[in-house]
This record gives structure tokens, C-alpha cells and sequence, in this order.
């Protein structure tokens, strides 16, 4: 399911000097075609290398003007269906379309905490250079599973 | 000065711990070096060839952490499970370390604002935005397996990257900056000493120095040609994105490799590669062949040649492939997910409430991580409830983190029993270390150089948490190697000159070529990333256990595939790269030719069929365990281009028997 970019939708991030889709494609695939040369509209991104698209859905969710869709992989999938995203601060809502005219919706969280709040090492404290050889991290979380040691066979 | 294409501006740095690659294992190791590293002012860098917000496996979300301990078993318990499901080759010693962290990192997500479903005392599961107790304070997950809870996992990359950029300061992180090449010392070829590549935005070549690296890059995906040959190509089940890079830079630097041989082909959705294990797992789903009988069931008897893998209450992966597989032979095909029967059974004890939920959890289980299955699922008006799935063994892929163990020979700890004076035995090149641990916890026998992750071989199923995990241990070593060798001063033993020329080839082949031919990509003097990439499946599906011959090989077919992976090698040379797009596709390619080679020189040196199910050597179709249990571990010299096959002693560490009580 290749990702394509609308041109009624796009702005190319209004000229600035990437888009947010070549910002976040981890396949680096989205480009910015600046004079239109490569596909005809100006100042508009497009999938460079379609067949190399995972459909991880990372522009579609970042786009700022919600211009990115997808069109399942044509020597795969018929026609006519559709899953959009639309992800926010705290939840994400899909609409999905099947070929044969099907609605559903869905809604999930996506995080419990006000994106940018991690304060990574709030509250935790420093690290103990006398432990650095000892099993365990620099913090403790209550997740650290010390085993019974007559399990271990050869200590 | 500013660079131009071909003539790139190259950015010399010198740091002493650089972290190459973004995805769980780097932002792991992030995480935990900079509160080490505090007030002993080591400089610290990570590389990342993409955006850390999504980057690396889990750029897409999951929809569970496959990977958590709880306070009811014990790491024995996942330490046995990891060498069944591997067949019985594992690193006890790494998958108890794991097995022991993981959860400090599980606990972290949560504080950071992954939400992860519960159950309340009734036995009802809510999604993780209700405020119910953490983890850390006993709250309950939802377990859809003996090791996996349930999450709403669509931003869990994001939420990890955002503590690790945080951590890190953004100053030092380097973004769409791909690492291609490990560079040694010049006063020691088994030292690092740094590392280089090029900006995919600008051109510019970056030449780092570096007292400590951890290179963890992912595993390796699209070696084999994949079922899908047009748009369906980039739909792999592992993203697309990891092309070896870690295993063949760490080969190239000298690092010992370990179980290269080890594949896994996953049982995956048909063409969409959409998840299984919740339906198998939490909805109770069954596969069956064509005419509704349950392979595994029907089959059974074939688990009872492989003992005693086949024989544990959860047989290893390749095995229940192997099963499978007899269907397809068969002529018994097509084979189904059974969710029609599932849902129906699991809406016979709910309530209208729960049953709105359910679907919802179906959906999501997909939503969260594979949206390409839903399209399917949309194109094709598939209901899960209404309509049956396809599902089918895929093409093969190489890791160490899922359920795959192949990697790079690293150090362990030092209080779980493991061996520290084996002898070498015959063959073990005598630079190598003995035994299992030597001095600094995740190190690859090249002093200085560091993997997890997908790059650690012989312990799998740590999945995205325990890479984490992994990448955090790797962290604390890399603190201690720096602060022991404050003196040391990293000389590449390679000039910058010839680094850059050597990188900017692919550019060079183009912009000296170009004219010769009309057509931009027929041309005699180069040839396309994507034309080599094409060979190199090639080579991979037909001779070296593809999905072309059913995942089966020879002495011979191995003997062919191994001349014309020599010639392949020599014409990636003659790789072109019309603009920085394409040289990071002959960069990637280039790793996914020497990954490729290890994957089936290791096939070539295992006398057996080690992982029935994901390939079979038919001129050794059997499982010795006499002979062959033990490690195929292999160095490659990057001056010969040739690798060297070794057995290295197997040893376990906690009591298999358990798994067969």
C-alpha cells in the first residue's frame, strides 16, 4: 500500500526547507519536488520509491495538512477500500473503508502522558559508579527479576 | 565549504562513545549512558540513519511487548523457552541477563505514558488509558501469551525516542546520517577506532573517531527475493529498512559472528504479514489446512522426529512451520486463521459490551502495527468475523531479537555460570577469546566495538523491550571501557581520503558514466542498486533455501550460489548512485551482499538441518544432535574477502529438562 500525496492537500510544509514527511519516512522515500520537475506540481512531496513503502503509516500520520493517503499495493489488493488515520495528542481514530462500501471506526489511546512531558531522569536518581560491573541499571523500577539462584546450574 | 554532489564536504569528530542506529537497542543505551557518563565528560553521539521518532522495527507500533517476565516466572523459565523455541543452540548466560532486566525497561515505558492493557479482578481487560495501577505497583497486564502483554502500542517508538532525545540532548544526535563502515585501529586491526558515512540530506561525509561503538542497526531483510515482486515489495514482515548493515559492518571490522546460519520465516497473514500471536494467543484461534483439520494436530507425530524440541508444550517455531509446510506440500492448501470460529466462541461468554470491544481489539492488533494487513482486509472485504484469513510462511529474514538468534559472538555476564576458559577448539582462530566473557558486558570480540539487539546472536525473543534492555547493559559497559582507557587516542587506519572515495564511489560510477548510454539505467559500466538487489534475491531464493524450492538447498546449490555471490561482490563495486537516495540504497545493498554471504557460507559449514521448517540442507535432512549442537561461529577477513567456519562448544546453564516435566 504505497503512500500518496494529494496534490489538492499538500504544501509542501508551506516552502520550509524539508516537509514533515521526509522528516519522519524512516525509508527515506517522501521528496519535496521543489519546481515540479519530477512530477508536475510544484512545491508538492511525493513517494520517490513506491515499491519500497512498508505502509508504516508515518507520513500519513504526521502531515500536518492530512494530504498523505494510501492506495493498497496494486499486485496485491483490489481496489476500493481504505484505512485512514487521524492521530492526535492522546488517541488516534481510524476510519476504515471497505471495497464493498463498509464503514467502522475505531478509537485507541496512544499515550497517557501530554506529549513532550518526559522528564527521563526525574525523580530518578543518580547513577552508583561502585555498582557499574553490578547486574542491574543505574535505576530501580521494580522490575528487576534477580532469579532463584539454584536454577543457575554451573554457579 | 559546502559540499557538492560528488564532491562531498567531509565533517571530521572525535567522540569517545558513538551509538550507530536509533531504533530500541540505541535509544536503550542512550537512555542509560548519560546519567553513567555524568560529570566524567565523555562525548557521546548517536547516528541514525532515518528520524528516532520512527525509526528502527518498532517504527510503525506494536501492539504488544512480546517480552515480559512478571513476577511469576522466573528468567530460568524464559532462559529455557528462548533455547527450545532456537533448538536448544542458545546463550543461556545473554537470555538470563535479558530475562532479568527486561522489565526495569517495560516499567519505564509505562511511566512514560505507554499505555498497557490490565485486567481487573474479575478477569475484564481495559485498554491502558484508564489509570488503572502500573505494573511497578502490581497492576495486572493482559497476558496473550505466557511472555506477551498487550499494549496500545501506536506510539510506543515515539515515547521510547522522546526519553532517549531527551536524554541524549539534541545536540548530540545526528539524524539521516548512514553509517556505512567501521573503521580499525591502526596500532591494533582488532580494535574499532571509528566510524564513517554520509548525510542522505546533504553532501556531506561524516569520519567519526571513537573510543567505544555500539552498532546496533537492526537485523536484515530482503537477502530473498520476497513473495511480492511489484508495490508488494516493501511490504516485508520486518521493515524494509534493515539491510544488514549491522552484521556486515561488524564482520568487515573482524567481530566474531555466531549462528549466521539461523533464519526465521515467519507464519505470518498472507501478503500483509498482519501479526498472529494475538489470535493464536488471545482469541484462541486455530490454523487449519484447506479442508478445516488443524495441521498441528493432524501432524503431530512429525514433531516426535525432532526430539526433544518437538516435544516441549510449545514446540519450536520452525517446527510448527515444519507442520505446516506438509499441508502446503501436500496439495492440503490453502491454509486459514480460523478467526471466524475464534470471535464466534469468544462472543458466546461476553456480553454486547465486551463483544464491541473485541472487535475493536482485532482491528487494533493490526491498526497498531501492521495497517498494511487491514488494507488488505478492507480490498478484499474480509470481517474477521465473517471470513477466514490465509496465512503463509514467508520469505526468510535474518535477526536476533524475534525469534530468529543469528548475531555477533558477544561478552556476557560474569555471574550466571558460563564458561571462561573453554579450550579454542579446533579451527577457533587464536586472536578470539575463551569462553563467554571477556571484560565488558555486550563487547564483540573487536576491542571497543558493542551490538545489541538484533546484532547479539544466540539469544532471541527479546523483542523490543529486551533490546532495550540490552542496549541499556551495552550502555554501562561502554562507561567503564571509556573510563579505562582515558588514555587511549583512536587512530583510523585508513586515511579520510581514501574513506571518502571509497564511500563516494557508487556517485563516482555514475557521474564518470552517465553519457555513455541514452538510457539512465542501461549502462554497461555500472549497474542499478536495485538491478543488484534483484540479483542477490535471486541467488538467495534458488539456491539457498528460498521460497522458490520450499526452503531447501544442497551441497551444490550452495556451491553455485557461492560463485555467483563472488561475482555479485565483485560488481557491487560497479554500483551507481545518481543521487544521495540511491547511494543509500548501494550502501544498503552492499551490507545485504556480505550478510547474505555469511547466511549461507554458515548453511554450507552445519552439517544438518538445524531449523526444519525454516530450511532443510536435503543432503543433511536430519537434526545430529551428536555433532552439530553446538555454535558455527566465523570471522571474515575483509582483506580476502573470505570467511572462516568454526564450531565453538555448546554449554547449558539452567536445566532444560524442566521444559518436558
Amino acid at each position: 500500500m504505497p503512500t500518496f500525496v494529494r496534490t489538492d492537500k499538500c504544501d509542501g510544509c508551506k516552502g520550509q526547507d524539508k516537509t514533515a514527511c521526509m522528516y519522519i519516512c524512516p525509508h527515506d522515500l517522501m521528496k519535496l519536488d521543489k519546481d515540479g520537475s519530477e512530477t508536475g506540481h510544484a512545491m508538492r512531496a511525493f513517494n520517490q520509491e513506491p515499491e519500497q513503502c512498508w505502509e508504516c503509516y508515518s507520513c500519513v500520520k504526521i502531515c500536518p495538512q492530512q494530504a498523505i493517503e494510501a492506495r493498497h499495493y496494486a499486485d496485491i489488493v483490489p481496489l476500493g477500500g481504505s484505512v485512514q488515520p487521524l492521530r492526535g495528542t492522546d488517541s488516534i481514530m481510524w476510519t476504515i473503508k471497505f471495497r464493498n462500501g463498509t464503514l467502522k471506526r475505531f478509537k485507541f489511546p496512544i499515550r497517557t502522558t501530554p506529549e513532550g512531558s518526559i522528564d527521563p531522569y526525574g525523580g530518578k536518581p543518580e547513577a552508583d559508579m561502585s555498582k557499574i560491573e553490578e547486574p542491574g541499571f543505574f535505576v530501580q523500577c521494580n522490575g528487576y527479576r534477580s532469579g532463584d539462584p539454584s536454577e543457575l546450574i554451573k554457579v | 565549504m559546502a559540499g557538492e554532489f560528488g564532491n562531498p564536504e567531509v565533517v571530521e569528530e572525535e567522540v569517545d562513545i558513538l551509538l550507530i542506529g536509533g531504533g530500541m537497542a540505541c535509544c536503550g543505551a542512550a537512555y542509560e549512558v548519560m546519567r553513567w557518563a555524568e560529570g566524567t565528560d565523555l562525548k557521546i553521539r548517536l547516528v541514525d540513519k532515518a528520524a528516532m521518532d520512527r525509526s528502527g522495527a518498532v517504527a510503525m507500533g506494536l501492539s504488544a511487548i512480546n517480552t515480559y517476565i512478571g513476577t511469576e516466572q522466573d528468567p530460568a523459565d524464559y532462559t529455557r523457552m528462548v533455547s527450545n523455541d532456537l533448538m536448544g543452540i542458545t546463550r543461556d548466560d545473554l537470555a538470563y541477563d535479558v530475562g532479568r532486566h527486561v522489565d526495569e525497561s517495560v516499567h519505564l515505558f509505562e511511566e512514560w505514558g505507554l499505555p498497557i492493557w490490565k485486567t481487573d479482578e474479575n478477569g475484564e481487560r481495559f485498554d491502558g488509558s484508564k489509570g488503572m495501577t502500573p505494573l511497578k505497583d502490581g497492576g495486572k497486564p493482559v497476558r496473550s501469551g505466557k511472555w506477551q502483554i498487550m499494549i496500545n502500542g501506536e506510539s510506543y517508538k515515539w515515547i521510547v525516542a522522546e526519553a532517549a532525545k531527551k536524554a541524549l540532548g539534541t545536540d548530540n544526535i545526528q539524524e539521516r546520517v548512514f553509517i556505512v563502515k567501521l573503521v580499525n585501529d591502526k596500532n591494533d586491526s582488532n580494535r574499532v577506532a571509528g566510524a564513517v558515512g554520509f548525510s542522505v540530506r546533504e553532501d556531506k561525509v561524516f569520519v567519526y573517531k571513537a573510543k567505544a561503538i555500539l552498532l546496533a542497526a537492526g537485523g536484515c531483510v530482503n537477502i530473498f527475493r520476497p513473495r511480492s515482486v511489484g508495490e508488494g515489495t516493501g511490504r516485508a514482515w520486518y521493515p524494509v529498512w534493515n539491510a544488514g548493515s549491522t552484521y556486515s559492518m561488524a564482520a568487515e571490522a573482524g567481530a566474531e559472528m555466531t549462528l549466521m546460519e539461523n533464519r526465521f520465516v515467519p507464519t505470518r497473514f498472507k501478503d500483509g504479514y498482519g501479526p498472529v500471536g494475538a489470535w493464536f494467543l488471545l482469541f484462541k484461534s486455530q490454523a487449519t489446512n484447506a479442508t478445516g483439520e488443524i495441521y498441528m494436530q493432524r501432524n503431530k507425530e512429525m514433531l516426535d522426529d525432532y526430539p526433544p524440541y518437538g516435544q516441549a508444550a510449545v514446540p519450536a517455531s520452525c517446527l510448527r512451520n515444519h507442520l505446516m509446510l506438509k499441508e502446503m506440500k501436500e496439495g492440503r492448501g490453502p491454509i486459514w486463521m480460523d478467526t471466524v470460529t475464534a470471535l464466534a466462541n469468544l462472543r458466546e461468554t461476553l456480553t454486547p459490551r465486551e463483544v464491541k470491544h473485541l472487535e475493536a481489539e482485532a482491528w487494533e492488533d493490526f491498526l497498531d502495527m501492521c495497517v498494511g494487513q487491514c488494507g488488505i482486509w478492507v480490498g478484499e472485504n474480509i470481517e474477521p468475523e465473517k471470513k477466514n484469513s490465509e496465512l503463509m510462511p514467508t520469505e526468510p529474514y535474518l535477526l536476533g531479537s524475534h525469534s530468529g538468534c543469528c548475531g555477533i559472538w558477544v561478552s556476557g555476564p560474569t555471574d550466571v555460570g558460563a564458561p571462561t576458559d573453554e579450550g579454542l577448539g579446533e579451527g577457533i582462530p587464536e586472536h578470539l577469546p575463551k569462553g563467554w566473557n571477556w571484560g565488558y558486558r555486550a563487547m564483540t570480540t573487536v576491542t571497543g566495538l558493542w551490538t545489541a539487539g538484533d546484532g547479539v546472536g544466540a539469544s532471541g525473543h527479546k523483542f523490543s523491550s529486551g533490546s532495550h534492555a540490552e542496549g541499556r547493559l551495552a550502555a554501562k559497559a561502554m562507561v567503564k571501557f571509556c573510563l579505562d582507557n582515558k588514555d587511549y587516542s583512536p587512530e583510523l587506519d585508513t586515511s579520510v581520503e581514501d574513506l571518502v572515495a571509497e564511500i563516494y564511489k557508487p556517485v563516482r560510477n555514475y557521474m564518470e558514466f552517465k553519457d555513455y548510454s541514452t538510457a539512465i539505467d542501461v549502462n554497461p559500466n555500472y549497474i542499478t542498486p536495485k538491478m543488484l538487489q534483484f540479483r542477490l534475491q535471486k541467488i538467495m531464493d534458488e539456491y539457498v533455501a528460498g521460497v522458490a524450492t520450499y526452503y531447501t538447498t544442497n551441497s551444490h546449490m550452495l556451491e553455485v550460489a557461492g560463485e555467483k555471490i563472488d561475482m555479485l561482490k565483485e560488481d557491487a563495486e560497479k554500483m551507481r548512485a545518481k543521487d544521495l537516495h540511491e547511494l543509500l540504497r548501494a550502501w544498503e545493498n552492499y551490507h545485504r551482499i556480505i550478510t547474505a554471504e555469511a547466511h549461507m557460507k554458515h548453511i554450507e559449514f552445519r552439517q544438518e538441518s538445524r531449523y526444519p521448517g525454516f530450511y532443510y540442507r536435503m543432503d543433511k535432512n536430519f537434526v545430529d544432535e551428536e555433532n552439530w549442537k553446538c555454535f558455527v561461529n566465523s570471522v571474515y577477513d575483509k582483506e580476502t574477502k573470505k570467511w572462516t567456519c568454526f564450531k565453538r562448544a555448546h554449554v547449558d546453564l539452567v536445566d532444560k529438562s524442566k521444559l518436558f516435566k
